[in-house]
């Protein structure tokens, strides 16, 4: 927040640039800490997920894949230890099989870490693809109105009508089986109805801003108007309704895996795990546990980090913070860059 | 109004057809109904295989295929003809019979699930808003995000592995041990401390008091058996209807409003003689009985609430209802609580059911064959309606917090008004404006999401139909769960839409 600066105030020589509406979103998401730890905490899985099994031909340090059959060692239950020596625990350790193994002896570590690469990559893939297929019927319908914006609406009402977990087992059925970069980009084809109406909107109110007639007026064709005048301007919406699709894309892609038209196998999916292993419940609980509580840290946190960016865009979202008025009231001048 | 109900009805219409072609067409070129056969090695595969092509009419391209049963679907609109032809499913069995079994299991599934996330989410929602930041909104904040974030298969899934079982073992010797009646106990003076509210020394004495009823009471749930033998008696109703009476008075009227106090003691006292008049009849009623005795009730409650009348004889009226099946509900309650015994003899003292809709075989009365629906649907529902829950806490929280915020409700408060009718007169009613959107969003939600519950409890209802129709690549089954989902969505939004007009004096239909 920039803040008024008195053009003959002798103890203030030099003046503040003011801050971009960029830097001034990016500042405000940083004052979030549960956002900023949850990005980290995402990225931080990713990657681990990703170095330990490795990405297609690269090999990753974990010495198991996902696919192969070891022998069993003590009824398959895990060995990570993550007790300290000095509480009386063996220390952090992996051992041979961290998350124990499932019924046939494949490693379940690399079976879950296989599982949250796959979920992560349905979650981008869905998420940009629905973002992209949004944004551009939202705008095209919202700025220019008319039967444009009635068929392009109509068509949105008929995709919205099917729940999306019904289009999504029915597209799952047609495309699991080509793998998961296929599901996940046919799947994002049926899942931007929402940022289409939002977007909408969005135009429809922008459009009439004195901005966009200036633009007009000095001559700026409509794709032009559309993507670098009205668009920044509805970013906000875009970036937090495509974040809110990120989580639930993970849910919708587990919850199909679960029903058996997601991943197949012998790919791995968290659901597919979950779905895989529900009858071993009583005799190998690890073989639910791990999936099911990575699939709900994962969307725990991407809906965090989507929190965190609705405040960030949206200052009349943003929570009153006591401490907040304090510090802001008595030091104006501090500088935070 | 009626031109605009009906050109609502009219696009929906157009909107249903279209997006059936679209499922139609998908799972059509999607799936292969011969799969199942050309696999088989009976010896006339070729035969079978003409067969069901010829039924199916698989030689016909799908688009005039999907003509041809939209035809059929179209003969479902004529009254009383009952021509209605939804196609037959691989198995030769005609959709349109299978279907209404099906959908009554749904049904029964997702209404509850329904009215108890949204009388659960908007309670706590609001209550909530009212103690923004306290420990008790920061806890419920985030138990909402951990529920939205939560896969549907993976509660059902664990309810079925951890409650059912769990519980069904704990009745076989119901003593709760005394750390998790303290535990118990300590969880729920927090709450009750939140809620009311107050300076430290007013919090602490509540949550001592709250604290140690709750232990004293699950004490004595434990020693005398209560899971084996449960029931209310008359001591525990009279206090709840008391408690109801007073409750309902001081939450719409205000205890001083003589009048409205007036017709919920009326209805007190009319539901204690009922509770002791009722046992004989109760013991030889049928489900018509009760159906007839509750809405007796509501006739009598606002009936009383009209004869009190006043100056405010709406709000009597309402209070008089109130009270009198929130009163009649708990006297069935424990009528349904009585048969407990029975129906645990019945399932070899393993009542929560983890599998299908009702026990197999089971004869008893109304009150037994309730217990079984409730124990078989438990579990599902709670599934099911977790989500909606977390949905509904959000959006009636922060819609309270918007409308705390706008000028009349200061405004109210400035004409000296309580803050009780502040709450439940100015902000309620705007709070659920927004709230009836929600609502016609999430019964397409919850519909999809029976998919994975009745998966999970082997419920044969709708979700079966359409799981089970398309992973076997039979479309008419699949097409026939569509049909009804889609429909019901739209009676849903098109519901909104009229409560959006009633509630909101600024819209107006058109």
């Amino acid at each position: 927040m920039t803040t008024p600066v008195l053009a003959d105030n002798p103890t203030m020589p030099e003046t503040k640039a003011p801050e971009s509406q960029g830097r001034l979103i990016f500042r405000r998401f940083l004052s979030n800490k549960l956002a900023v730890v949850s990005v980290i905490l995402v990225l931080g899985i990713i990657i681990f997920a990703t170095s330990a099994i490795g990405l297609g031909p690269i090999p990753g340090w974990w010495k198991y894949g996902y696919k192969d059959l070891n022998p069993q060692l003590n009824q398959g239950a895990p060995t990570l230890s993550l007790w300290p020596t000095w509480l009386g625990g063996k220390g952090f350790s992996f051992g041979e099989h961290p998350f124990g193994q499932d019924r046939i002896g494949k490693d379940y570590f690399a079976m879950t870490m296989r599982g949250i690469q796959n979920s992560f990559l349905v979650m981008i893939v869905l998420g940009v693809i629905a973002s992209v297929v949004g944004v551009v019927v939202g705008a095209v319908a919202g700025y220019y109105r008319g039967t444009v914006d009635a068929i392009l609406m109509r068509i949105t009402d008929v995709f919205i009508v099917i729940p999306a977990l019904v289009i999504g087992s029915v597209v799952g059925h047609w495309f699991g089986g080509l793998g998961a970069l296929v599901l996940a980009i046919m799947l994002g084809f049926f899942s931007w109805m929402g940022i289409a109406r939002l977007v909408r909107g969005e135009f429809l109110s922008l459009r009439e801003r004195e901005f966009v007639e200036a633009a007009r007026v000095a001559g700026a064709s409509d794709s032009r108007i559309i993507f670098k005048h009205i668009l920044p301007n509805a970013i906000g919406v875009v970036i937090v309704s495509s974040t809110l699709i990120m989580a639930s894309a993970i849910l919708l892609e587990t919850a199909l895996s679960f029903l058996g038209y997601g991943i197949r196998s012998p790919d791995v999916s968290l659901g597919l795990l979950i779905s895989s292993n529900e009858s071993a419940f009583q005799t190998r609980p690890w073989l639910f546990w791990w999936p099911g509580a990575f699939i709900v840290a994962l969307a725990l946190l991407v809906n965090f980090v989507g929190d965190g960016l609705r405040d960030a865009f949206d200052p009349r979202h943003q929570r009153f913070s006591i401490r907040k008025m304090r510090e802001s009231l008595p030091e104006p001048d501090e500088d935070q860059t | 109004m009626a031109s605009f109900i009906l050109r609502r009805l009219l696009v929906s219409v157009l909107i249903l057809i279209a997006a059936s072609f679209v499922m139609y067409m998908m799972v059509a070129y999607s799936s292969d109904p011969l799969q199942a056969l050309l696999g088989s090695n009976s010896p006339n595969k070729l035969q079978l295989i003409a067969d069901l092509s010829r039924r199916l009419q698989l030689d016909v391209p799908p688009p005039l295929r999907w003509a041809m049963w939209l035809g059929g679907v179209a003969k479902c609109v004529i009254p009383f003809a009952n021509a209605c032809d939804l196609g037959s499913t691989v198995s030769n069995a005609q959709v349109v019979d299978i279907l209404p079994t099906a959908l009554a299991s749904t049904l029964q599934l997702v209404t509850i699930a329904l009215v108890v996330a949204i009388f659960l989410g908007v309670t706590i929602g609001i209550v909530t808003a009212l103690r923004q930041y306290s420990g008790l909104d920061n806890t419920v904040t985030f138990v909402s995000f951990f529920l939205y974030s939560l896969p549907s298969f993976l509660i059902a899934v664990l309810l079925k592995e951890f409650i059912a079982i769990d519980f069904n073992d704990f009745l076989r010797n119901p003593i709760i041990p005394w750390w998790v009646i303290v535990a118990i106990a300590v969880v729920a003076g927090a709450i009750w401390q939140s809620l009311i509210g107050g300076d430290g020394r007013r919090r602490l004495t509540v949550f001592g008091i709250s604290g140690v009823a709750t232990g004293v009471v699950l004490w004595l749930m434990s020693m005398t058996d209560w899971f084996l033998h449960p029931g209310l008696g008359p001591v525990v109703v009279v206090i709840i209807v008391v408690g109801i009476v007073v409750g309902t008075t001081a939450l719409i009227g205000g205890l001083q409003n003589r009048r409205t106090l007036l017709t919920a003691g009326i209805n007190g006292a009319i539901a204690i003689v009922a509770y002791f008049a009722l046992q004989p009849l109760f013991n030889i009623s049928s489900a018509g009985t009760l159906f007839i005795l509750s809405l007796v009730t509501l006739g009598v409650g606002m009936l009383s609430g009209y004869l009190v009348g006043g100056y405010d004889r709406a709000q009597n009226v309402k209070v008089g209802a109130i009270t009198a099946v929130a009163t009649g509900a708990f006297i069935l309650l424990d009528r349904i609580m009585q048969s407990w015994p029975t129906y645990l003899n019945d399932t070899t003292g393993r009542p929560i059911a983890t599998v299908g809709s009702s026990t197999p075989g089971l004869s008893g009365d109304v009150w037994v064959s309730t217990l079984d629906t409730f124990t078989h649907l438990v579990l599902p529902t709670a599934a099911l309606l977790l989500i909606s829950f977390a949905s509904y806490t959000r959006y009636s929280r922060a819609g309270m917090l918007e409308v705390l915020n706008q000028d009349y409700i200061r405004t109210a408060r400035a004409k000296g008004m309580p803050e009780r009718t502040v709450i439940v007169r100015h902000a309620f009613r705007n709070v659920l404006i927004p709230i009836t959107t929600l609502v016609a969003f999430d019964v397409g939600a919850l519909l999809g999401g029976a998919v994975i519950t009745e998966k999970v409890f082997a419920i044969p209802g709708m979700g079966n139909l359409f799981n089970s129709g398309l992973s076997r690549g039979d479309l008419n089954p699949v097409m026939g769960y569509f049909v009804i989902i889609a429909a019901m969505a739209i009676i849903f939004n098109f519901l909104a839409d009229l409560a959006y007009a009633g509630l909101d004096p600024r819209v107006r239909v058109r």
